[in-house]
């Protein structure tokens, strides 16, 4: 099914409206749990939602996701019905989240291609027995069930016309289908049918009317057949071609019948059809409310419309591309020498046109750290349940916006950290009991702006790291490379970073194979981040991820070395200063280092580590640009400052990347004249500079 | 199969065979090499761009060039052949090949001409020592009138564990 192309498009819609729904779901499952109870409203949502998956995943033909979220329906429908006190919150719970599990396999199923053959028997036994089970706890009274149906079979159903009425050379007809018998809601089969139908057809009329509010009516169609009058411009044929095509159908019959001026509206008088599109009357006062709700809900998301990422970044790579060209026209060598006074004017409002649509373009791949965060908290919750440990999360600075590519990047590294804090960091309760604290620890997930960067806290209140079992390990594993005694506390707790480095003893479920840290440090790296820790011994863990904001577009300063042009980070450059002869030292072992204000800096020429053919060789001729990364500072020599612009960062091509090996450049860009700078990578620099 | 993916095969099926049998030609030296001409996306001119060095490669790779917007490596095929290198002078030229989706240039002397050589007129190349490192991009000559074109074997241009570990690479 997946591979018919026509229905792409759909299955895009269905992948990406039930991912949604799912996340929106398990927030709800996971808040109504820590509160222990369901509210109406949370009830109401959950069917909502359920009804919603269901439907779409018929309609796709996923059958088992369609019987599974029957059945949660069904579990809900029969809450929001009765709505019984004694039920097994965390026992539904469970059910659900491992339902949401399910579903999500399967939807990773869909969206690679493979079989959706995902059985979901158990859990749907396991659903409906907690159904049973509920709902003999907790008999109900008879005319409850009753007056569901009388409302239901009560109700009217309209169907939005947006087409005039029909127009006169319509005919009229009436179709029965039959569906393969066991196939399974019916309802929604036939609601499939009437959807299509639609395009092209007007005045649709069906029985049983309430199809996809009353499942009830599956009985109904499975007996008499889904009965279907409708006018159309269509010949027979055709509309008998299109009634032969409904999926998993037994038979159908289809005739031509009288204008509805004599058959239909008589015999169906309480038929109105409308032309504007309207929802249908809620039937009680109490039901009011969360259809209203949804109906804001629904407005709301017609001002959101959901793009491919593809799309945004193609977008963004277009930008580049502008504000390059831009560059281009403006400092294009032939106007050199020239009076443009009103080229000038001109270029300027450009200027100020294209600043601000890449600024737009940017914000649009901006999302907020919400969704990354809130995925922490299943995770918290599941882990809790296995370890027997008692954790509370903290969110600080949710809404802080991520550039998209990013927020991909640190979603992984953030599920390790906080596995790793309530593995090892926080303690069982009576551990924390008996040193004085809380039992139920805490963990705090903050995030907050800093300059071009987003710094990302994850701070527990566990007993902290072990420095003397870091250090054990370190000395097993061979790591040290220098005097334990020199050690400071920082480079002590780096060690856990190491790849394979862990000082659990076992390896668990959650942890103790040393690989997490090691991600974490190599995820966040890959976006140029940096991952910073701090521990105090019984008062827990902070870990910090510092992480840029954007990728793709940096604040540089142009430098030239001999006919290489090179771009410095803005952010990395501390001063640039013309040396005066008697600032530089040079000692024994030929290093060059210059004195500023009383602080000794070492000097890396740039033309000596990239082998770069220049004049300026003499430190007076040149310049002398300070930069700083993690606290270091080194001091580059260059023959001259170009400028400072934005520039567009792009990777160095594959085949380059792959043969150079060396570190110290971070990808290149394009100048406004056309010509290539390297963008350094001053971390990078730092390290060759001292193997030097 | 649905209509267009069908109908794009048959167009690349054409295209396969208008290109067949194709080489674009060009002299290092005094030798005259050929290229399959599906391999060739466009032919610049040396002087039009510059080449900007990065540093820490090996010798033949020149640099980058920006060829609209999209950043290309280009090789000196002299030196990756261990050829004297010489100057570029107005007729250098860097023909930009795609191999494997990998786009390259390759900086030769001149460029000559699309010829076409029919598969009885290529012949192996000698194996008498197969494992010098000459012999490696070579995989046929082919014999036009009275001269030789040798054919380079572009899959192998970027040599076996080069392209190896860039698709792995990514």
């Amino acid at each position: 099914m997946a591979g018919d192309h026509t229905l792409e498009p759909m299955l895009d819609m269905f992948l990406f409206e039930t991912d949604q729904l799912l996340e929106q779901l398990e927030q709800i499952i996971i808040h109504s749990e820590q509160s222990d109870t369901y509210s109406a409203t949370d009830i109401n949502e959950i069917f909502r939602i359920m009804h919603t998956i269901k439907g779409a995943a018929a309609m796709m033909l996923y059958d088992n996701i369609a019987a599974l979220s029957h059945a949660i329906e069904d579990v809900f429908f029969y809450l929001r019905d009765t709505n019984p006190e004694n039920m097994d919150c965390t026992k539904l719970s469970d059910l659900i989240l491992s339902s949401i599990d399910f579903i999500k396999t399967e939807l990773k199923k869909i969206r690679e291609g493979d079989r959706v053959d995902g059985d979901a028997a158990a859990l749907n036994s396991s659903i409906k027995n907690y159904l049973e089970i509920l709902k003999q706890s907790n008999p109900a009274p008879l005319e409850n069930s009753g007056t569901g149906v009388i409302s239901v079979t009560n109700q009217q159903y309209y169907i939005a016309q947006d087409k005039k009425a029909a127009s006169t050379q319509n005919k009229c007809f009436k179709a029965a289908v039959f569906f393969d018998a066991g196939c399974e809601m019916e309802n929604i089969r036939a609601y499939t049918v009437i959807h299509e139908l639609k395009d092209f057809a007007e005045d649709i009329h069906y029985i049983p009317e309430n199809i996809m509010e009353d499942d009830s009516t599956c009985e109904m169609i499975r007996q008499n057949g889904f009965v279907v009058r409708f006018s159309s411009d269509r010949p027979l044929a055709e509309l008998h071609d299109f009634f032969g095509k409904t999926i998993l159908m037994k038979e159908f019959q289809l005739e031509e019948t009288d204008p509805p001026a004599s058959g239909e509206k008589k015999a169906r008088p309480q038929q109105i059809v409308l032309e504007d599109p309207v929802v249908k009357i809620p039937p009680s006062p109490e039901e009011g409310l969360p259809a209203k709700n949804s109906e804001i809900h629904s407005s709301n998301q017609q001002s959101m419309i959901s793009v491919n990422v593809a799309k945004l970044d193609r977008l963004m790579d277009l930008v580049g591309e502008l504000v390059i060209s831009e560059a281009l026209v403006v400092q294009n060598p032939d106007l050199r020498g020239l009076t443009l006074d009103n080229f000038n004017k001109a270029a300027r409002q450009q200027e100020k046109i294209i600043s601000e649509l890449q600024d737009m373009v940017m914000s649009v791949r901006m999302l907020p750290l919400t969704t990354t965060f809130h995925k922490m908290q299943r995770i918290i919750r599941d882990m809790c349940k296995k370890l027997g440990k008692d954790v509370q999360l903290e969110l600080i600075g949710e809404t802080t916006e991520v550039d998209k590519n990013i927020i991909e990047h640190i979603s992984d590294p953030l599920m390790h950290l906080i596995r790793n804090a309530i593995d090892h960091g926080i303690e069982t309760a009576e551990e924390r009991e008996a040193a004085g604290k809380t039992a139920s620890g805490k963990i705090t997930l903050e995030a907050k702006n800093s300059g071009s960067d987003v710094i990302i806290l994850i701070t527990d209140d566990g007993r902290g790291l072990n420095k003397g079992k870091i250090l054990d390990r370190a000395r097993q594993k061979g790591l040290l490379h220098k005097p334990e005694n020199e050690l400071t506390d920082k480079e002590i707790y780096n060690f856990i970073f190491a790849p394979g480095f862990s000082t659990q003893d076992k390896v668990t479920e959650f942890s103790g194979r040393g690989v997490g840290m090691d991600v974490v440090t190599k995820n966040v790296n890959s976006v140029g981040g940096l991952v910073l820790i701090d521990s105090v011994a019984g008062e827990g863990t902070t870990i910090s991820l510092k992480i840029p904001l954007t990728l793709s577009i940096i604040d540089g300063m142009t430098i030239r070395v001999g006919n290489v042009r090179y771009t410095v980070p803005i952010t990395t450059i501390r001063e640039s200063f013309k040396p005066q002869a008697k600032e530089i030292i040079n000692d024994p072992d030929r290093n060059e280092m210059i004195m500023v204000r009383g602080q000794c800096y070492p000097i890396l020429r740039i033309h000596r580590l990239f082998k770069v053919t220049t004049s300026v060789t003499d430190f007076t001729d040149g310049i002398i640009i300070m930069v700083e990364n993690e606290d270091e500072v080194l001091c580059l020599f260059a023959d001259e400052l170009l400028g400072q612009q934005q520039v567009v960062v792009k990777a160095l091509p594959p085949y380059i990347k792959n043969i150079r090996q060396a570190e110290g450049l971070a990808g290149c860009t394009l100048l406004g004249d056309g010509s290539i700078s390297l963008i350094l990578d001053i971390g990078g620099m730092m390290r060759r500079g001292y193997s030097l | 199969m649905n209509v267009n993916e069908s109908a794009g095969k048959e167009l690349l099926d054409q295209m396969d065979d208008t290109q067949k049998g194709k080489y674009l030609t060009f002299s290092l030296g005094e030798e005259i090499y050929g290229i399959e001409i599906k391999f060739v996306t466009e032919i610049v001119v040396v002087g039009m761009q510059s080449v900007t060095t990065v540093p820490d490669l090996p010798e033949y790779v020149q640099g980058i060039i920006n060829l609209r917007g999209k950043i290309i490596p280009v090789i000196d095929v002299r030196l990756r052949f261990k050829k004297p290198p010489c100057d570029y002078n107005d007729r250098t030229c860097i023909v930009i090949v795609d191999i494997r989706g990998i786009a390259v240039g390759l900086i030769v002397d001149t460029v000559q001409e699309v010829l076409s050589i029919a598969d009885q007129d290529m012949v192996p190349p000698p194996q008498l020592n197969s494992n010098t490192y000459h012999q490696r991009f070579i995989k046929a000559i082919g014999k036009v009138n009275n001269a030789v074109k040798l054919i380079l074997d572009c899959d192998r241009l970027l040599s076996d564990d080069e392209i190896v570990s860039l698709e792995q690479t990514g």
